[in-house]
């Protein structure tokens, strides 16, 4: 069997060895055998080039809906989000906007870096437990549920003020653990079918599960608008369909190992741009 | 949830036709689906959807379930005199939205 820290693509070496000769690419073997006894963290899970994103794998009439920032049904949530920013809430009697004034401003790049450590709160925050936090200690307000209206539309107007930003989290300092458990998840075998994330989106990126592309399983894209649920969707209800489809048991929206693996995920999807409002089959 | 987008042509032209566009956020809800203890959802679906233009009515669409949620839907109006297209639906609960776009009309 092949180890977890062998690539998938074997071409990554090929080209090494064409660039540099064929020392040179038994050095590049062994740099990637010290890599996965984790010399080196800061080293990049898909090469940069390599690196595409789910929108890649749709349709060409898939692509125009996404582009179209009319027809693209994720829009009516970034538009709803704005909406709310501007609306007072909670206890306190304050906006979003009331101490972050205009996202267009404030808000740029912001969802690009998380998920984020945060020191004060002592845990690993993704968008979603960030709002939360502001609407639970600054506005004195009840936290939101996942996958509710007002959640998904908050989280997908922040998201969309990053839009063509590149994914560029911090998996340095305490965050470090949290990554570290997020790598061990993707790789872990589960449910019924004992499949890990990596065995379709490392190994088999790019073929076909029956009707179904495999993409690299970026959530660059998220909160996104799923034409198969006909609505607007967490990253984390994406990452329980896959649950679900390898028939394991589905941890709960926001459960600290789906966190963790969402950190994971944003690191491998590193310099990928933001899309969202994505839309995706 | 009522809510909408329209969207009109930047250039309009009197005597000429432009095309509306509209994208409605509404769940569209089939009537056939069962919540997870086994009991049956409500069908609520949009009934009818109108359009007027400067008081007239320029397009009316009759809807059922078989149309997807938050459906999207494109007609063309000919422009007559600059004024408001003024967009309204009802569903199957009795819940009305609308909304309206300004229509600027050259020459």
């Amino acid at each position: 069997m092949r180890p977890w820290w062998w690539p998938v693509d074997a071409s990554i070496v090929m080209r090494f060895a064409q660039a540099a000769g064929a020392a040179l690419a038994a050095c590049a073997v062994v740099a990637l055998t010290l890599f996965s006894s984790g010399a080196t963290a800061q080293a990049r899970s898909i090469a940069l080039p390599d690196l595409r994103s789910g929108s890649t794998y749709m349709s060409a009439d898939l692509r125009t809906m996404q582009g179209d920032d009319f027809a693209n049904p994720g829009m009516l949530w970034v538009e709803k989000g704005a909406k709310l920013w501007n609306t007072k809430a909670g206890a306190q009697d304050q906006a979003c906007a009331t101490c972050h004034q205009d996202a267009k401003i404030s808000m740029k790049g912001v969802s690009a870096r998380y998920p984020a450590f945060d020191n004060k709160a002592g845990k690993l925050l993704n968008l979603e437990g960030r709002v939360n936090q502001c609407r639970t200690l600054r506005q004195g307000a009840a936290a939101l549920p996942y996958e509710s209206e007002e959640l998904l539309a908050l989280t997908a107007y922040l998201a969309h003020q990053s839009r063509g930003m590149p994914v560029n989290v911090s998996i340095a300092g305490a965050a470090q653990g949290h990554f570290e458990q997020g790598r061990a998840q993707y790789q872990r075998r589960i449910g019924q079918m004992n499949l890990a994330c990596m065995h379709c989106h490392d190994w088999n990126a790019g073929k076909r599960l029956l009707a179904e592309n495999i993409s690299q399983g970026h959530g660059n894209a998220y909160p996104a608008y799923r034409l198969e649920w006909q609505n607007a969707g967490s990253l984390h209800r994406r990452l329980r369909a896959c649950y679900f489809g390898v028939r394991a048991e589905m941890p709960p929206p926001g459960a600290q190992e789906l966190l963790d693996l969402e950190l994971f995920l944003a690191w491998r999807a590193q310099g990928l741009a933001v899309e969202t409002p994505g839309v995706r089959r | 949830m009522a809510d909408a987008r329209i969207q009109v042509a930047a250039q309009i032209r009197r005597g000429e036709p432009f095309e509306v566009k509209v994208i409605i956020r509404h769940a569209m809800e089939t009537g056939f689906r069962l919540t997870d203890d086994g009991k049956p959802i409500a069908r609520n679906v949009i009934r009818l959807v109108t359009c007027h233009y400067n008081g007239a009515e320029v397009f009316r669409a009759e809807t059922s379930s078989g149309l997807s949620a938050n459906p999207y839907i494109s007609f063309f109006v000919i422009a007559r005199d600059s004024g408001e297209l003024v967009l309204e639906w009802i569903d199957d609960t009795g819940v009305k939205g609308s909304e309206r776009a300004p229509v600027v009309v050259a020459g």
